[in-house]
């Protein structure tokens, strides 16, 4: 309204969300900002705001994921977008339609916006620039979850009041992990303090630079800390020779009650789901309910309303505008 | 191509440069008679064509020891006829074509098949590579003998490194029998798992499977081994880690007798290029790291590394246009080679004339093929070089079939005038 | 950017406290005492206000009625004008709305369309009995058909003019300015 003073507005999140990587804390903090706004919308009696009314927004998911792909569907609808799920077949992959002309078409078809999963590392970003509408990235292979690491910061600031300045251990197979690695940009960004806890088989060669520092030993790893975050395990790597075992790993990695009361009383528990019982995290009575699962996947939720209002709120003319963080940068 | 009829033709203005024959002269013309360098103060025939060199360099004719034609089986990525026109225009006369087509040269059907094409096309000379198994499958040696008889240079099964130790000792062994070398590409699969990327800072960050560099490093060493113990002649391919530089310089110490290439790529690009030029910086060996870049070029400079081939790997656009880890590897190299490796000379590495054998000379005595010379008598395969010239690569259009290149739109400084393939023009640069 | 003269007060604490007193009363009066009202100020011009006035019903009849705030951004039917996305605030409503006589509360009443998003944010989080409009100056320029129930000062305004309202503690005023002539002020 005129009468008013211009509202300042959040800083752009750029038309896309595919890395975190350039992500300032300014921006994190914008979005975990109005995350906090969209926790009320699921307590109204309409749980809806219009605010994409009109705008549709396709989840394309190439791998399964009944959680991300749920969250990103209740957030849209909650928004009032309309959504469209498109889960191509492995069959019809290999039979060739390529992902730029699976893309093209979701394009054509009208999308706004489009939530991408997919197998392949880049994925997100090879769309971005094939299309004109804004792409979220729901991950793409080993290389990021922006919207995942986004709720776990936005569990943690809501657990610990704030982010800067925590001790933040990421035990499990960070080498395989798109969440380890939007975490760590994300954390670091925040000013938090990161230890990566895992075996050398499931680290990644060439992290000198990070941000980080590594433990093999968990109870080394997250002594002290107030921060817990366990990695799901694909149960693949044992197979893949990462490992020997699972029990192997469960006994050395696993997170327990005794190991957390020993070594980390204080720490919030983390884990993006679905839990391996008895791998990642002790299948031992009660334990499991004081991990912040839930709370995650609430948080879930708004933080992707957030990120598609941010990114899609706006008219896509204006949006098209807004610079994206560029990719040569380090993402 | 009709190597008996050669044609006539007289350069004019150039400055005659053949470093193995220790020539450097400027303002001179050369006639060239029947596909041959003459001798001085023979008459011009009535008739004989002309160019004008404006003043370049008159080069013997570059040749490549390692390209994929992909002809027969993939004629939309490539075929022998648009391979040689790419070729011409980088300024090669000769160059060497990789076995795995399909069907796979394992055959003297398909090797005469090839140069049946290469003689219709008539614009390089055209050398098949036979494969050193049977379907590059790794079980049974394929024919060399009749694969030789046929044409073929030397052997290899290129895309995939030779199966076994075993495997490479009959191979080495019996290639003795006809002279010509086995080319390995050196790569242990296991190591490599899945990678896609050197493993390394970047494939850290993009989170892509990386290929360390002991991958390479593991099966020289296992082939330096093997070529002790067999004998033979082995060509180490796309030589691209600064521990392979290491290994096979100790063993040519020892003169076992092993020969290498590397390829522009690998000493103008590292892995940092995968961030801005996506499926168009994948290839296998994958762009390695800053110190690998310079050891290479060490390498180059002590003599370590014998020839830059180009690794020339057409892809169709829709093959590259994929996600990173699902596109082929390979790029396309002949139209830019000859600009990449002069860099190495503006940069002060080497010299034009250690850039002139690595590109001709040495090629071609390593796989024993016929080169140009500037001597009277000698091959009139040629090429005319424009040092200062500049262009950009890729504008408007490469002549290969395929544009699968990091360098399109590299601005490049020095380039290929013409190209004189026995006498004839078989490319020639449009200007004003 | 536009240029513009210096504000010329209209309102000034003493005639605000006034206006809002009479105000607190006609709220009063027309729901007969102060049971069931809810107040909701529209942020952020309204949420003070609503405060004041909450404050002045408790003084008058010894209740403190509840007192809400909305942000309305995301009911706006202008979402991203020239400026970009509006920073979120956080809307409160410390009770259920259900069956409650809510007395919406805004400082300026101009085109109707802050209200109409009010309005439909508040249908949105629950059924009230009964949605009241209340606010200090009504400038007119209507683009809705939307009318207040209770109004502090009609101000008839030109269109390119700015109404500023300023309700910090003690210092409460309402200004108008108006755009420079000769600039573009569209």
């Amino acid at each position: 309204m005129p009468e008013r003073s211009l509202p300042s507005s959040p800083p752009s999140i750029g038309p896309h969300l595919l890395s975190l990587s350039g992500m300032t804390k300014e921006k994190i903090t914008s979005i975990l900002d109005a995350a906090e706004t969209f926790l009320d919308v699921g307590h109204q009696t309409v749980k809806k705001v219009p605010v994409l009314r009109g705008k549709t927004l396709v989840n394309l998911f190439y791998e399964s994921s009944t959680r991300t792909r749920s969250s990103f569907e209740i957030a849209a609808k909650r928004l009032s977008a309309d959504v469209i799920n498109v889960t191509p077949s492995q069959s019809s992959v290999t039979k060739g339609e390529s992902l730029s002309d699976t893309v093209r078409t979701i394009e054509a078809l009208g999308a706004d916006g489009i939530v991408i999963r997919h197998a392949s590392s880049g994925a997100a970003a090879f769309v971005a620039e094939r299309v004109n509408c804004h792409v979220v990235n729901g991950g793409d292979g080993c290389h990021e979850h922006p919207t995942q690491a986004l709720l776990d910061l936005f569990t943690i600031r809501k657990k610990k009041g704030r982010i800067d300045g925590l001790s933040v251990a990421i035990v499990g197979d960070i080498l395989h992990s798109r969440v380890a690695r939007s975490n760590i940009l994300a954390l670091s960004a925040m000013g938090a303090r990161i230890r990566l806890v895992a075996p050398p088989t499931l680290l990644p060669r060439g992290i000198e630079g990070w941000p980080v520092t590594i433990h093999h030993r968990l109870d080394r790893g997250i002594e002290g800390c107030d921060v817990v975050m366990a990695l799901r395990l694909q149960l693949e790597r044992a197979s893949g020779g990462y490992i020997p075992s699972l029990s192997e790993y469960a006994s050395l990695y696993g997170l327990s009650a005794r190991v957390l009361e020993r070594h980390a009383p204080e720490a919030v528990v983390l884990h993006p789901g679905p839990v391996n019982r008895g791998v990642e995290i002790s299948g031992e009575e009660g334990f499991l309910n004081e991990v912040a699962i839930l709370d995650q996947v609430e948080f879930g939720v708004s933080v992707r309303m957030a990120v598609l209002y941010l990114l899609m709120g706006g008219r896509p003319e204006e949006a098209a505008l807004l610079s994206m963080p560029a990719r040569g940068e380090g993402s | 191509m009709k190597e008996a009829s050669g044609g006539n033709l007289l350069v004019r203005n150039v400055h005659l440069f053949d470093p193995s024959e220790g020539i450097s002269k400027e303002g001179e013309s050369l006639l060239v008679l029947e596909g041959r360098v003459a001798s001085p103060g023979s008459s011009v025939p009535a008739g004989t064509p002309e160019i004008d060199g404006r003043g370049g360099l008159l080069c013997p004719g570059f040749v490549d020891l390692h390209a994929h034609f992909r002809e027969p089986g993939f004629e939309y990525k490539e075929t022998v006829a648009s391979g040689s026109r790419a070729a011409a225009a980088g300024g090669f006369t000769s160059v060497c074509v990789m076995a795995n087509t399909n069907p796979v040269n394992d055959n003297a059907a398909i090797t005469r098949a090839i140069l049946d094409r290469a003689r219709e096309v008539g614009l390089v000379r055209v050398f098949p590579i036979g494969a050193v198994t049977r379907g590059l499958e790794g079980a049974e040696l394929s024919e060399m003998g009749a694969l030789s008889e046929a044409g073929c240079i030397a052997f290899s099964d290129d895309g995939r490194p030779v199966s076994t130790a075993l495997m490479l000792r009959r191979a080495l062994e019996y290639s003795r029998l006809f002279g010509k070398p086995v080319i390995d590409h050196c790569e242990d699969m296991p190591l490599s798992n899945r990678g896609v990327m050197n493993e390394g800072t970047v494939s850290a960050e993009l989170g892509l499977a990386g290929i360390p560099n002991a991958s390479e490093e593991v099966s020289i060493a296992r082939d330096l081994a093997v070529l002790e113990l067999a004998g033979g002649h082995l060509h180490v391919a796309h030589l691209s880690t600064a521990g392979g530089v290491r290994l096979v310089r100790e063993a040519r110490r020892r003169h076992l007798r092993v020969t290498t290439e590397t390829c522009p790529h690998y000493f103008s690009l590292t892995d940092e290029a995968v961030r801005c030029h996506g499926t168009h910086a994948k290839m296998n060996p994958p762009l390695r790291r800053e110190e690998d870049r310079l050891a290479v070029i060490a390498g180059i400079r002590d003599g370590t590394i014998d020839a830059i081939a180009t690794d020339h790997a057409p892809h169709a656009p829709h093959e590259k246009e994929q996600e990173f880890d699902r596109a082929p590897f390979g790029i396309i190299g002949l139209e830019t080679a000859f600009s990449l490796s002069l860099e190495l000379v503006r940069d002060g590495h080497i010299t034009l004339s250690e850039l002139m054998t690595l590109l001709s000379a040495r090629p071609a005595e390593i796989f024993g093929l016929p080169h140009g010379s500037l001597h009277p008598g000698g091959l009139a395969d040629l090429v005319l070089l424009d040092l200062e010239g500049e262009w950009e690569a890729g504008r408007p259009g490469y002549r290969s079939k395929s544009r699968n290149s990091p360098f399109t739109g590299r601005t490049m400084k020095g380039r290929v005038a013409a190209t004189i393939v026995g006498g004839r023009v078989v490319f020639e640069e449009s200007r004003p | 950017m536009s240029l513009w003269e210096s504000p010329r007060l209209l309102l000034d604490p003493p005639r605000i406290d006034r206006i809002l007193r009479r105000m607190a009363h006609e709220i009063l009066e027309k729901n007969q005492g102060p049971s069931g009202l809810y107040l909701v100020g529209i942020l952020k011009g309204g949420e003070p206000l609503a405060g004041k006035l909450a404050q002045l019903i408790e003084e008058f009849e010894g209740t403190h009625p509840p007192v809400g705030a909305l942000d309305v951004t995301l009911y706006r039917d202008d979402l991203s004008g020239r400026e970009g996305l509006p920073l979120l605030r956080q809307s409160h409503l410390p009770l259920p709305i259900d069956g409650k006589k809510i007395v919406l509360v805004d400082d300026v009443l101009f085109t109707g369309r802050t209200v109409r998003a009010a309005m439909d944010f508040l249908v949105d989080f629950g059924r009230p009995s009964r949605i009241m409009l209340a606010v200090l100056v009504d400038r007119g320029h209507r683009e809705l058909p939307i009318r207040a129930d209770f109004v502090g000062k009609n101000l008839p305004t030109s269109h390119e003019e700015k109404v500023l309202v300023d309700l910090s503690e003690g210092a409460e005023n309402v200004t108008v300015v108006r755009p420079l002539p000769g600039e573009d002020h569209a």
